[in-house]
Order: structure tokens, then sequence, then C-alpha cells
């Protein structure tokens, strides 16, 4: 699979590989991208994930995962960066917002910025104030405390009625009495538009749905799809300035769900307004959104591009919230130079990270490694300063058809290592349980959390567990990176 | 939803719904007819129904009293229906809404009236119209109605304790229909740019319209047929069918005529009753048309 993307030259997406790439993509194979450049920087910029070839077909590649980028110092670019400021832009802000119900603050001090036609995620587990914030900006809910702008204009007060922002609800709420057509001229009529303009805007609509076959069929005679493209064409033809769409992909399976993922990216880059969009899946906000705000509890834990909320999670809530982690626990032991840290982390001999949070010796750190950063082997790897390597005992394997997950014994720690499936992988000797092997993740591919709190924990589909604390844990039946 | 098994196959439907239907017909259908067929009949001095067949009685329906009564009894009942439909839907509105262990207790609310004779509360009603009542007295007292006006004994009377005894029939079916209804929709109304009292026309009266019919349907027909209402609260003034019905049997012991008065009223009931059915079947059929 090659695909091509016009921006900085070319960007090539190569199974799961986002590359840029300056020579001609015919000679281009997976082996030579791979061999030739090895991971490569385009995955910084999250734009490149949107890639479309000549012959305008659009396609949607995965939004790279950190260890696409491998060695390359742009993780370190992304982690040195100033936090993302909570208002780059104003077109859509909110202002200290909060919403308590009895003692449970649904939404605690929200400030926030979204900018005009940006692509906006607001990702968190349920329950976490993403739809509270989103339906005050749609206008049913008022903030206890704060207030909420549109293009500058206060809309606090507003009735949802009276916001240039629509809605697509969560199971659509289209009205049930009335067809697909009368559907979607709901607002216009509404909104006492001369009755021709109203007809022609439904047939343009319609023809942009591709749904004028089935323009005067009743709700419950539609699918799920069409559903969600009617309630599209419903709010967009009320030429809003804000298009808000409540966990829209809830109700599709999974293959649906992909189609219109990229048929929303699709009508984004057509109407070119601001989407808002709720979702408790990573994966929803990752290949979409321009910027990602991470909610947990009512507040924001993290804002911005996915690129960084997953390659430099500030908290040990994003980092368990979106893929997966390993956690230690750890001091360190020494300052080895302006860059790096030697930590003193039990049962390890001196595991070195990159030192972006410039820590200083006898600190207490929680370093954090993705388990598709890891790499296995029977072999003893070249090791170098920077490298951190170690030896485990395989407890367990799991076959998860693209990639395997080891269950590994490393000192008193139990850790999870991926490895993702290539010919190269398939035709080795297998790793089999009870085997003892090598791991190895670059300096740079461990982290250490701003914010560390044991209950988020919970969240993780494998829970830091010590050997000792309990059985081998177990799986957990949704593959957390969705 | 599981597999219709054993009893409750399709094939067995015809004899689960044996028992009802032998039930309708021995009960219901067949005393209808024998009413019909009555009216049909000549009456006898001795309140009994003479023999041979005659249209007689339906010529005395002729009688130029009854166009007033039929119309009486036709603007009641719809002004009842209407009234009941005005008061029970915002009140379903509000309990369909209500945090749902608050619902019950409103659903019982509503329920607990019935547990007091139908005619004790008429006659509670009778006292509190009563000339010498306190609603009487106080209502005089604020200048609202002349001391000489009565409460009791007319069409208003009459139209108020219909509207108290239908009104519950009302909000039971609107009730279910409410709390089936998708809220979100309101929302959605609002959010394409529908104003609160727009958006409760335009979608929520459409999606509970079934609760609305049936609604319709179990107070306007009742009312049609009242008969104790106007002859306790009501005057002479405000009669409806169903006095006179009682007058010809019990008074007059003239059943033929009583019956053709039944008949009168049963037609009534069912022309309307039909038309409703088929304009929602003719709706429904035409709808399916379109999207086919």
């Amino acid at each position: 699979m090659t695909f091509l993307a016009p921006k900085d030259g070319l960007s090539i997406a190569c199974d799961n590989f986002v590359i840029l790439e300056d020579s001609k993509p015919a000679a281009l194979t997976h082996e030579f991208i791979r061999f030739r450049h090895g991971p490569a920087v385009a995955a910084e910029d999250a734009k490149h994930t949107k890639i479309r070839d000549r012959s305008r077909l659009r396609l949607l590649v995965p939004r790279p995962y950190g260890h696409y980028i491998g060695q390359s110092h742009s993780v370190r670019r992304l982690r040195r960066r100033p936090r993302a400021p909570h208002a780059v832009s104003d077109f859509i802000q909110f202002e200290d917002v909060s919403r308590h119900y009895g003692s449970v603050r649904a939404v605690d001090k929200v400030s926030l910025g979204i900018g005009k036609g940006e692509f906006f995620s607001l990702l968190g587990p349920s329950g976490c104030g993403k739809t509270t914030l989103l339906r005050m900006l749609a206008g049913f809910e008022r903030p206890d405390t704060g207030r909420v702008l549109l293009d500058g204009q206060d809309i606090t007060d507003l009735p949802p009625e009276r916001r240039k922002v629509n809605t697509i609800f969560q199971n659509y709420a289209l009205f049930p009495h009335l067809s697909v057509r009368q559907n979607i001229a709901f607002g216009p009529t509404v909104a006492r538009r001369p009755r021709r303009e109203v007809d022609d805007e439904v047939e343009k609509m319609l023809a942009l749905i591709q749904m004028r076959d089935h323009a005067e069929k009743r709700i419950d005679q539609i699918s799920g799809g069409q559903k969600q493209r009617v309630a599209i064409a419903r709010a967009l033809i009320n030429k809003p300035a804000v298009l808000l769409l409540d966990e829209p992909l809830a109700a599709l399976d999974l293959k649906l769900r992909q189609r219109m993922l990229i048929e929303l990216d699709m009508v984004h880059d057509q109407v070119g307004i601001t989407f808002i969009f709720v979702t408790h899946d990573q994966g929803e906000a990752m290949s979409l959104a321009d910027r990602v705000a991470v909610m947990n509890e009512g507040r924001i834990e993290q804002l911005g591009r996915p690129v960084e909320i997953y390659e430099a999670p500030q908290t040990s809530f994003v980092s368990a919230f979106i893929g997966d982690s390993n956690f230690f626990e750890g001091v360190v032991a020494e300052v080895v130079d302006a860059e790096h840290v030697r930590l003193s982390i039990d049962s390890f001999q001196d595991l070195y990270a990159f030192n972006d949070k410039g820590l200083h010796q006898g600190e207490r750190v929680y370093l954090s490694v993705r388990p598709e950063k890891i790499r296995i082997s029977r072999d003893r790897p070249l090791e170098g300063r920077d490298h951190n390597t170690t030896r485990a005992v395989v407890d367990d394997v799991i076959y998860l058809g693209t990639h395997t997950r080891f269950w590994l014994r490393a000192g008193e720690y139990r850790l999870a290592v991926e490895q993702q499936h290539n010919r190269f992988v398939l035709d080795d000797l297998p790793i089999r349980w009870q085997d003892e092997v090598w791991l190895q993740w670059h300096v740079d591919d461990g982290y250490m959390l701003e914010r560390y709190a044991e209950r988020d924990e919970a969240l993780m589909s494998f829970p830091p567990q010590r050997v000792g604390e309990g059985d081998a844990p177990a799986e957990s039946p949704a593959d957390g990176r969705g | 939803m599981a597999e219709a098994r054993g009893l409750l196959e399709p094939r067995h439907e015809p004899w689960i719904t044996l028992p009802s239907f032998v039930w309708l017909i021995v009960l219901f259908t067949v005393p209808a007819a024998i009413v019909f067929a009555i009216a049909f009949k000549p009456s006898d001095p001795y309140g009994g129904i003479g023999a041979g067949w005659t249209l007689q009685t339906l010529r005395s329906l002729g009688d130029p009293n009854y166009p007033a009564i039929l119309w009486r009894t036709i603007w009641l009942s719809v002004a009842t229906t209407a009234l009941c439909l005005v008061l029970a839907t915002p009140t379903a509105y509000f309990m369909a809404r209500t945090p749902e262990r608050w619902r019950h207790l409103l659903l019982l609310a509503i329920i607990v009236p019935f547990w007091t004779s139908f005619l004790v509360r008429i006659f509670a009603w009778k006292v509190v119209l009563h000339p010498e009542g306190l609603l009487k007295r106080a209502l005089v007292a604020l200048h609202v109605v002349p001391p000489e006006a009565s409460l009791l004994y007319n069409a208003g009377a009459v139209l108020l304790v219909l509207v108290y005894t239908e009104l519950p029939f009302a909000i039971l079916p609107i009730y279910a229909a409410a709390e089936k209804f998708d809220f979100k929709l309101l929302e959605a109304a609002r959010d394409l740019g529908a104003g609160p009292l727009r958006t409760f026309w335009t979608v929520f009266l459409p999606g509970i319209r079934r609760g609305l019919l049936t609604a319709t349907l179990v107070t306007l027909i009742p009312a049609l047929g009242s008969y104790v209402v106007p002859d306790l609260v009501g005057g002479p003034t405000s009669e409806m069918l169903g006095n006179k019905i009682a007058q010809r049997t019990f008074s007059d012991r003239n059943l033929p005529h009583a019956s053709a008065l039944s008949a009168l009223l049963a037609l009534a009931v069912l022309v309307p009753s039909a038309a409703a059915i088929a304009l929602e079947r003719g709706r429904r059929a035409r709808q399916r048309a379109e999207a086919a």
C-alpha cells in the first residue's frame, strides 16, 4: 500500500509507516522504506496522516504511534516543546467553566480555546465531563461559573436555538415521524426560509450525502450509516459555525465505523468549519483530530496534537488511558549529562532516560515505556549508551494477529512487550513460554511522568504488577489501541 | 427477541385468542345485535316488546327534542375530550420527565381516586358545587359570580365533572407514549433552531400521536355515553343522550325506543372511531407507498 500526500515533498504510508520521502513513489517498496530510511520523522506533523493520492482518492491511515518514529529526534522535540498553551486560538473559548451536579464536579474550571476550522477532539472515559462541556457549547447546559464565547461573543446564556452551533447526537436523534427529506429540511423550515430555497438546499444536501434515492424513506427504513449521513446533512444545512459530534460512531459496527471516520474527515475537508468531536475511543480521536484534549474527572489532563498525547503524556492518566504502558518506580541515581539521567529502579541495573524534565539526583520518578517500544530477542543485542538492555523470562505469549504480546518477568516487575508481525518475525524461531530473552528499548522511548496517581493504574489494560502480587493478569478483551 | 415457543407459536394463535373471542361474541356482539334488532320491534303497553317488525320506532326518533340533545351530547363530549387532552398532555410530559422513583408516586396519585366509588366522587362534587357550598360562597365573596348564579345543574357543571372523571383515562395513554418518547429529539429540534413551543408542536406532539389518539377514543366514547354525571350534576337543560335512553327504559318502559336511541349513540361512536382508524391506516399505507 502506498499513498502520497502533497506536502513537504511526499509522504508515503506503508503498512503502518508514515514516512517522509522525496524519491519517486513508484520505486518505493516496503523493504526499501524500512531499510533505506528507517523510521522517519514524518509522524511529527499530524496532518501527514491525511493522505491523498493523485487520483484524488482519499485515504486515512492510522495516526502514527511512537514506534514508527523509532530513534529519531522528533520524540525529543515533542517533549521539549513548551506545553501546548491552553488558549492558542480564540474562535471558541471556554473561560474557567465549571458545572457541578450535587457534589459531583462534572466540569471543573476548564479553560480551553479552539481554533476556527479545527478538528478538535474531547477524549476521555465516560463521566469525565467531555459531554457536559459539549452540551455547554450547544446550549443544553449552563455552566455554574465561567463563560462560553463563540467568535468573541458571549453565548453562555443563549438558548440552543439561537446559537450558530449544530450537533450530531449519539444516536442521531432523527425525527421518526418525518422522512429523510423532511428531517434535513427541518432547520431551514423552522427558520422560515422561502420554500423554494429550502427545497434547493435539501436537494444539494441529499446529493452530498448520496441519499437522493432514499429521500422519501422514513428513518426506521434506513441503515445506521445512512442515519449518520442524514444527521450530518440535517446539521450542515444550517451552515453552523461549529459542528458538535457527540460520540457519533458509537452506535455503528467496526467496519462501518472505519468508513464513517473517513467520511467525517472528508466532510470536514469540504465544509471547513470547526468540528468538535467527543469520544471515549482514542483511535477515533487520534485519527481524526488536529488537536485532542484528554479529560479526566472534569479537568483537561493534557491538550495537544495526537502525537504529543501519545509520545509525551504528562500524567499517569494520559499515559494509561492512551495506549498501554509499563510503569517503573524509582529514584534518579545520577544526572549523567544535560540530556540523560541514570535511574535506580529495583531489580534493574542502570536504566537511562531522556531528562526532559530537568530532574535532579535523588528525585522520585515514574518511568513509563510503551510495550511496542521494547524490542525482544533471543540473542544478545548490541548494547550502547542509547539503549537500555535487560534480561527477562517469558511468562506468556499471546498471538493477536497484527502483533504478539509477551508477558515477561524481569526482576520483580511483570512487563508487557508487543512485537509487530512481519514476515521476518514470523520466519524467525518463535519465542516461547519460559524462554530467557533480551529486552531493549531506546533511552528516548522511556519517559518520565510529571504527575502520577496510583488510581490511574485501574485504567490500564495491564496494571503495573510486580511478580508475586498475583497470578498472570487476565488479558483485556479489547486491545487498548483500538 | 426470544423465539416464540410451544403455546406461543404463531400457528397456535387462533386457539389462544379463542376464549377472548368467544367472550366478546357472547357478551358484546350478540347483545349489541339484540339491541339493534329490538329497535325494529313495536313496543307493547306493558313495557315489553311486541310481536312483528316495524319502522315506527325509528320514525319516532324524528322527535324535535332529539337534535338539540344529540347536539349537546356531541359538544359536551368533544369539549370534555379537548379539555382532557389539553390538561393531560403537559401532565404526561411532566411525568415522563420526572426521575423514575418519583414517577411511580405520580402515577399512583392519578390512580388513587379510583379507590373511591365513582358515585361517591360525584356526590362529593355535588357538595362542592352546592349553592350553600364553600366554593360558591367563596366565589360570591370574591365577586367572581353573582349570588343568584348556580354552579350546579347546568351544562358547565356536567362538563367540569366529565373532565374530572375522564382525565385519568386521558393521562395514562399519553403518559405511556411520552415515557417511550426519545427526549433527545426535543434537544435536536432546539439545536436546529426551533423554539420551545415550536419544538413541542412539531416534535413532541407527533411523537406521542398514538397516545393522543388512544386518549381521544377512551375519553370521547365514554363521554358520549355518559349518563350518571349529567343525571346527578346536570339539570333539564343539560340532558344528554344517555339520560334519554334511561328515561325511555325506566320511566316510559319503551324498550324499542331506548334501543333505537342506543343504536343511534353506538353509531355516533362507531363512525368517528372507524374514521380515525381508517385515517391512521391510510396515513401509514401512504407512507409505505412513498418510501417504496
